[in-house]
């Protein structure tokens, strides 16, 4: 919303520089985007001028050169290539040092050898409208302003003051359309600032012939629910003609171009009192009535901008005996605008529906001045408002005659129950008082009705008690807004609550302050990972379909059970991620594309599917990614270790462990995973992610060097199986004995398949056992291995003596060359 | 022969004392104590005296010999001492080389870091942290957060919508509904948590990252929702930080507002050359987040007659973790943060 400062001052003028102003309204809830300069500056070189004489110029066809009167003696020589300029013409001067609205300042300049002082203006280079055809010829105008103001060398200023500006740009919050109008926003400086306020434009203004049916006019509303006030008036011997400079310059600085007098007058209506308004040529309305009702699926309409519209059952139209002429509320039709030879105006002042507009406008894709605001929802009693600003105008500025009469159809909304406002709710609410003479005398300056309470029932607040607070009435433009107590509260603290407030801390009754553990433990991970030089990226969400493809996931993968966005931003970002995977080998072609080939990063965060109840399946994923070598080359490790499978896993186990999870992997594939080196991870019986090196296909598409190695992971069921509270075991009053076993097994048997039977087999006292060591080779022959496991024997109530752990050991050796025809090495 | 002891035993100091080395002093201590040595036969031959002589010649070779052997001890440590001395000298690598194998220090992402602080600067406040569903259900995102139905929030040009009643929330504040429904007041809550709108440019990416603040008891008023913020603000900003509320509209706290915290890059919004402040672009004041009352009728959808707002009162409000993350480590873009260039990564966490 652009407001124009000349024009707030007519109604409200604080003495305050307008970037104070500006600082108020911002500090009393309306927002300033900018505060911007319009029109010309360098304002005393614009004056008022009077053609003298106009001669051709000697050399060149197009050009006159003017002796211009510009007062008390002064002449100015100016050439002019205006094909209108000519003697005797009042007209719009630039003085050499002006500078114009596009920035452009006037120096001296020789045409053709004709010197010229100035320049003669067009309207479009005083920035007071759109015309370039021409110079502007003040005489033509017919303000109806005194001659006087004509005399050469009157500022132009004074003639037009809204020609140059400071112009607000606010942002108005969606629960204010009543300051989408210059009134609007008067009235909110007046309550910021104490400035005094001007009667509103319209008040009294109202004429007494506004009653009873007008002639040759009809208006029949189908759908009230969707409508509830029509108004319209009538005006004849309509001229249809450019408005004067003094509007077109107020529309100009509020942002709005200039059309026909008619059409400007709406627009200027509009944006004094925020209620948008329509005017028709009803010599072009068939049959001379209106009819207001829902579109019929698919019917179509041609708007203003020539455009045809399909409209649905929804949406709300405006039709003649011909069929629609325009789109209720958005945008009027092409067939019944007002034309250059309209003489019959009928001009429409509506109250629509606003979450019905907001829907016509979103599907149509069409917004407009006037959408803009019906859809924020206005009250009823504006159409009057904006009716008797524009019957001023229509008398005064097309010489039309108003037809007797109003059609009103629905009438007024609904008074408001007043409200109670009790002191100790303010005080309660914004831990501060404030004085019940000042919570009064905010909500008068708002326009809010104020007296003390009566001491019995207000409205349907029954316990009201005398001097308990006040009852307080509610304006019509404020009534979808202001429903509650609470709201009052807002508008008193707005005006008069913030800058006062102290700063408490509240009473934290049982609050507690610590994370719980699943996040606490989230934390340790993530930790870890740290520890170990790993980088965490943070990646998209969003992904694209084809992802899937480039995991190479078949068709019945339960990955491919994704949650699709009905409405991307792009195809790329169709779906959400089902695994973290995708994210980290994106974080990776990214670096490594950039010259960074060691990379070891991880990511914690959220992936979805679908399934489960009414929302999809989230869980949040630890999951890390390692390419290239895992340091960097150095003086004293020039060849450092590369990315593999068992350096994953090594940080898998550092993670696990860290968080004194019992895990285990088991050979499991996986269609992006290497099919001979991927696992699936489980923790506590479950499968709870997987660990392996990337499928070569895979990481091509990525462009990736082999190998990569990943392991990914359900954070939230690691954390779950975590122990809940550590307890104290004693391990030194009976110390551990230690011994090694190697064992030679056929190499197909898995190494966690040895550790099971030996563990089995080494029962209680069997505390630990590691494996050390792996050959194949010469010494254990083809298609054998030897695995070297570290051994820990441990009693609770006595220390084991080196028989004992023989004894274990020796079932522990049975045991595997039963089940796995292990034979002990040298042995 | 007592004359000969002191002899032997002159000789024997004058040798140890001059060994140079450990060597010399073993040959020193074989000349002198050694088997073939004169002191150690001679104290042998002790028995072989007149009685009247063995008491005192054998005393004093005794005494001769353990005077020797203790010199030769001293000054065998004395020799070995420089020796190692010596050796270790030798043995000096140079130290400026880097550490080996290299010991890579990793990185929380900035946005990690970020809300762990946030996070734990309401900890300390006595907060406790929760966490929601990304896609949301309409009625937590909007209808019970009091947003009218034809609020702009809620048009597929702003939201991304996966079903019909189904939202990828759009702001954290699903949540004050969700924890209002599981815990009764008094609830003094934060929840981090990504969230999604359809804007991309400079300043907007179509997912950033949240922390909504909800306080809900006897007698919570604006004043503590100020203080809370101010105490918020020093925490992150520096201590000499002051806040101030603007009114606001949101739909789903009355009164609202809009934080702002003083600017810790300027004074009153100049640098010290004078020069205008690009941070807070002149203003001294830094826009950080949206808060308020919790609105009436956000209890009214929580449908628990604990938490009725005549007898309870709370406060709520939202931050950009971006936001917070930017303005204190002058990130200049955001899409930097989703970038996850190396380069970027090892500057922060
Ligand atoms: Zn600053």
């Amino acid at each position: 919303m652009r407001v124009p400062l000349e024009w707030l001052h007519e109604f409200c003028a604080p003495d305050l520089p307008a970037r104070e102003l500006a600082t108020r309204l911002a500090m009393t809830g309306t927002e300033v985007e900018r505060l911007q300069r319009h029109g010309p500056d360098a304002l005393d070189l614009f004056v008022v001028g009077r053609v003298l004489a106009a001669e051709q110029h000697p050399a060149a066809d197009r050009l006159r050169v003017c002796r211009v009167a510009l007062g008390e003696g002064d002449v100015a020589q100016i050439v002019c290539g205006a094909p209108n300029v000519a003697h005797d013409q009042t007209v719009a001067v630039a003085q050499p040092g002006a500078i114009l609205p596009d920035g452009t300042k006037l120096g001296r300049a020789t045409l053709r050898g004709v010197e010229s002082a100035g320049m003669i203006l067009a309207e479009d280079e005083l920035g007071i409208g759109t015309d370039h055809s021409g110079i502007l010829v003040l005489d033509d105008v017919g303000s109806g302003e005194e001659s006087d103001e004509l005399v050469p060398g009157t500022p132009l200023l004074d003639l037009l003051p809204g020609l140059a500006t400071d112009v607000l740009e606010l942002e108005i919050t969606p629960n204010r359309p009543d300051c989408l109008g210059v009134y609007g926003v008067a009235r909110e400086v007046h309550a910021a600032t104490g400035a005094p306020l001007r009667v509103a434009p319209w008040e009294g203004a109202l004429p007494s012939a506004w009653a009873g049916e007008v002639e040759g006019a009809h208006v029949e509303v189908r759908d009230p629910d969707l409508c509830p006030r029509f108004t319209a008036t009538v005006y004849d011997d309509v001229r249809i003609g450019p408005s004067p400079p003094w509007l077109k310059a107020r529309l100009m600085a509020a942002g709005q171009r200039p059309i026909n007098n008619v059409v400007d007058i709406t627009n200027y209506a509009m944006l004094l009192t925020g209620q948008p308004l329509h005017a028709f040529d009803l010599d072009r309305v068939a049959g001379g009535t209106l009819v207001v009702r829902r579109a019929r699926e698919g019917e179509e309409v041609v708007t203003l901008d020539g455009q045809p519209r399909r409209l649905d059952g929804e949406m709300v139209l405006i039709a003649d005996a011909d069929g629609p002429t325009s789109i209720a509320g958005v945008m009027g039709g092409e067939r019944s605008e007002v034309q250059d030879d309209t003489t019959t105006v009928l001009m429409e002042v509506a109250t629509w529906d606003g979450p019905n507009i907001h829907r016509t406008s979103q599907l149509l894709g069409l917004r407009s001045e006037a959408s803009a605001r019906f859809e924020k929802g206005l009250a009823p009693e504006q159409t009057l408002e904006a009716q008797s600003v524009a019957h001023g105008l229509m008398v005064d500025l097309c010489g039309a005659t108003p037809r007797p009469g109003l059609i009103d159809v629905g009438g007024a909304g609904p008074a408001p129950e007043p409200l109670l406002l009790r002191s100790a709710t303010v005080t309660r609410l914004l831990g501060r008082e404030i004085a019940r003479e000042r919570q009064a005398e905010i909500l008068r300056a708002l326009d809010f009705g104020v007296e003390e309470t009566p001491g019995e029932a207000v409205g349907a607040v029954p316990f009201a008690t005398a001097g308990e607070g006040l009852a307080v009435s509610v304006p019509p433009f404020r009534r979808l807004d202001v429903t509650r107590e609470a709201d009052l509260v807002e508008e008193i603290a707005r005006i008069d609550g913030l800058d006062a407030l102290p700063a408490t801390l509240p009473a934290r009754r049982g609050a507690s302050g610590l994370l719980m553990r699943p996040q606490r433990l989230r934390r340790r991970a993530e930790d870890v990972l740290v520890g170990r030089g790993l980088h965490e990226v943070v990646g998209w969400s969003f992904t694209s379909r084809e992802l899937l493809e480039r995991l190479r996931l078949p068709a019945d993968s339960p990955l491919r059970a994704v949650v699709e966005l009905e409405n991307p931003m792009s195809e790329g970002q169709a779906i959400l991620r089902p695994t973290v995977l995708g994210s980290l080998l994106d974080a990776a072609g990214h670096n490594v594309a950039h010259g960074h080939r060691d990379l070891a990063l991880f990511e914690s965060g959220a992936v979805y599917r679908t399934g489960g109840g009414r929302l999809p399946h989230e869980h949040h994923a630890l999951a890390i990614l390692l390419h290239g070598g895992l340091q960097p080359a150095t003086w004293g490790t020039p060849q450092p270790p590369r990315a593999s499978f068992f350096a994953a896993k090594g940080v898998l186990a550092a993670v696990l462990d860290a968080l004194r999870v019992e895990w285990t992997v088991t050979p499991a594939e996986e269609p992006f995973l290497h099919p001979g080196r991927s696992a699936a991870v489980v923790v506590a019986g479950e499968r709870v992610g997987f660990l392996g090196e990337v499928h070569p296909l895979v990481v091509r598409t990525w462009e990736l060097d082999d190998p990569v190695a990943a392991f990914a992971v359900d954070l939230g069921r690691v954390v779950a199986a975590a122990p809940e509270v550590e307890r104290y075991v004693d391990l030194t009053t009976h110390p551990a004995v230690r011994q090694d076993l190697a064992v030679i097994v056929p190499a197909g048997v898995p190494a966690a398949c040895v550790v099971e039977v030996a563990t089995r087999a080494g029962g209680e006292l069997l505390a630990r056992i590691e494996i050390f060591d792996v050959y194949e080779g010469e010494q254990v022959g083809e298609g054998q291995r030897s695995l070297a496991l570290h051994l820990e024997f441990r009693a609770e109530d006595r220390t084991l003596t080196d028989q004992d752990a023989d004894a274990v050991r020796a079932t522990i050796v049975r045991a595997l060359g039963d089940e796995l025809e292990a034979v002990p090495r040298g042995e | 022969m007592i004359e000969r002891i002191e002899q032997l035993r002159a000789e024997g100091e004058r040798d140890v004392a001059g060994a140079a080395t450990t060597a010399a002093l073993e040959e020193a201590r074989v000349r002198h104590l050694g088997r073939r040595a004169e002191l150690p036969n001679l104290l042998r031959g002790v028995a072989d005296l007149p009685p009247d002589q063995r008491g005192q010649v054998g005393r004093a070779a005794n005494q001769a010999r353990q005077a020797l052997e203790a010199q030769i001890a001293a000054r065998a440590q004395e020799l070995e001492g420089a020796e190692l001395d010596a050796r270790l000298a030798a043995d000096r690598v140079d130290v400026t080389l880097p550490g080996d194998p290299p010991q890579p220090a990793g990185r929380l992402h900035l946005l990690t870091a970020t809300r762990r602080e946030i996070e734990d600067v309401f900890l300390g406040l006595g907060f406790t942290v929760l966490e929601g569903p990304e896609v949301e259900l309409v009625h937590y995102n909007f209808d019970a957060l009091n947003h009218a139905p034809n609020h702009p929030a809620r048009d597929r040009t702003d939201t991304f919508y996966v079903g019909e009643d189904l939202v990828l929330r759009t702001h954290t504040s699903p949540m004050q509904i969700r924890a209002m429904e599981s815990h009764p007041p008094p609830l003094y809550v934060v929840i981090p948590g990504r969230v999604y709108r359809r804007d991309s440019d400079a300043t907007h990416t179509p997912q950033f990252h949240q922390v909504e603040g909800l306080a809900v008891d006897e007698d919570i008023t604006l004043a503590d929702l100020k203080g809370t913020l101010l105490a918020f603000a020093r925490a992150i900003f520096g201590h000499e930080r002051e806040v101030r509320l603007r009114p606001h509209f949101f739909p789903f706290t009355e009164p609202s507002v809009e934080v702002d915290v003083s600017c810790f890059n300027c004074t009153e919004g100049h640098l010290r050359d004078g020069s205008r402040c690009a941070l807070c672009k002149g203003t001294s004041w830094l826009e950080i987040l949206g808060a308020g009352e919790v609105d009436p009728n956000v209890y009214a959808y929580v449908d628990d007659e604990r938490y009725d707002p005549e007898r309870i009162a709370g406060f709520a409000f939202g931050l950009g973790i971006e936001r917070i993350a930017m303005l204190r480590h002058a990130v200049p873009d955001l899409r930097l943060l989703y970038d996850n260039d190396l380069r970027f990564l090892e500057q922060f966490g």
